[in-house]
């Protein structure tokens, strides 16, 4: 294809043998290779795929056992509504009051919703983590990059002004807002943040913010 | 005067610099990629800002379809001479009365993608070729009165106790399917997870935003 081979005339009436050099024909190869090549391409994944570390609390096995105490006003409660909504109430509804529920406010998982709330939470930690990295790049503070992770982690540990988080999820939720609320929670850097059973009085202030048909309480819940 | 003649020249064009080239990229990709291997369900990961890489061993994989069936995936451990998998689906036979041949248990052993068979199927499966494996996976049962999940994940942990749990689910699975796996592996202690997630770069401006 690439190469036409003319046959060169014998010009002049002795035969000369001419000295060729041995010239091998790389067409074929080169074609042997872009078919291994579309073949590889075709066939692997370049980028690997990450994976994102989450913890759950243990279950309490025991029904008499007391939940753990939190205190309520740096309580923040997530449900993770359908139609990638998310509800959100602060504090914690008492349980002899469940005729007045508190109101829930609505928001989404852009960065205008969730994340702009979460970081007003939780500024302080947010300026301090992201001060320290700034003078770990700047070579302010000379620490090796394997202790800079659990510099920040005992940063999150000591913190006493951020929220704590609790992350339910209504029935109709998806695995995707799962995984972005838990991303949200990194990238806020909020240092207590969990994810728990949704209580039947929450499903049902889902459901009255949402305009759904209300489940009724049941034994079960 | 005559005109001069030139000699047609062959255009000859010199193909070894391609070869070459396509010699480099080949070798690149050989070295840079794995083999992607193929999956009974396709899964639209969610995406996240996480930078930690897959671990190439000691996990087992929950694959969780749209439709809330499980496959389940366990690796042979650090050392292809462990043959975890091996003994796993032996410990899994001794469960359920199922006694598996020395060619199941390499073909177990030697299988690459997830497996969402139930147990009483597994021997007509493994046995299977290719085209009729594909109709016979119907997903793993999680049932409470028939959780082989359950079990899955008790005898991988027993067999190799460094073993993680791993959660690979489409970003449009509704969330109580995801939730009946994770209760399976609260039940069995295992409260430490790992989300499969695509990166996806974030950057935050903490002063922007407050404006």
């Amino acid at each position: 294809m690439a190469e036409i081979i003319q046959q060169e005339k014998g010009g002049g009436g002795k035969k000369k043998a001419k000295k060729l050099l041995p010239h091998m024909d790389m067409t074929p190869m080169v074609d042997l290779m872009m078919l291994l090549i579309t073949f590889f391409m075709l066939t692997t994944s370049l980028s690997k795929s990450k994976i994102m570390e989450i913890m759950l609390p243990e279950k309490i096995r025991d029904p008499n056992a007391a939940p753990p105490k939190i205190s309520a006003s740096r309580t923040l409660n997530i449900l993770l509504g359908p139609d990638d909504k998310i509800y959100w109430y602060p504090g914690g509804v008492d349980a002899e009051d469940y005729e007045n529920l508190p109101p829930v406010i609505e928001t989404d998982y852009s960065a205008e919703g969730i994340r702009a709330l979460l970081l007003d939470r939780n500024t302080t930690l947010f300026r301090t983590i992201n001060d320290f990295e700034q003078q770990v790049l700047e070579g302010k503070i000379r620490i090796s990059q394997d202790s800079v992770a659990a510099s920040i982690s005992k940063l999150k540990s000591d913190d006493d002004t951020g929220p704590i988080v609790l992350i339910k999820a209504y029935d109709k939720a998806d695995y995707g807002n799962f995984v972005d609320i838990l991303d949200e929670m990194n990238i806020c850097g909020i240092a207590r943040y969990t994810f728990m059973d949704i209580a039947w009085y929450e499903r049902q202030m889902v459901e009255r913010a949402a305009g759904l048909p209300i489940t009724p309480a049941t034994a079960a819940n | 005067m005559p005109k001069i003649k030139l000699p047609t020249k062959s255009p000859r064009i010199d193909m070894t610099p391609m070869v070459d080239t396509f010699a480099v990229i080949l070798i690149f990709l050989l070295l840079t990629s794995q083999m992607r291997s193929p999956e009974p369900t396709s899964v639209d990961m969610p995406f996240s800002i996480s930078e930690t890489p897959t671990p190439d061993f000691n996990s087992m994989t929950f694959l969780i379809s749209n439709e809330g069936q499980v496959f389940f995936n366990v690796d042979n451990g650090p050392d292809t001479l462990l043959k975890f998998r091996r003994e796993i689906l032996q410990e899994m036979g001794n469960q359920y009365n199922i006694e598996f041949t020395e060619s199941e248990l390499r073909m177990f052993e030697k299988y690459p993608s997830p497996i969402g068979v139930p147990m009483q199927q597994m021997k007509e499966f493994l046995n299977a070729d290719m085209s009729a494996r594909k109709s016979m996976e119907v997903g793993i049962p999680i049932d409470s009165t028939d959780n082989q999940l359950g079990m899955w994940i008790l005898y991988s942990r027993q067999v190799n106790p460094a073993v993680k749990a791993t959660i690979k689910g489409d970003s449009n699975t509704e969330f109580p399917h995801i939730k009946k796996v994770l209760d399976i592996l609260q039940e069995k202690n295992v409260n430490r997870f790992n989300l499969i997630t695509n990166l996806e770069a974030v950057k935050i401006n903490l002063d922007e935003i407050q404006q």
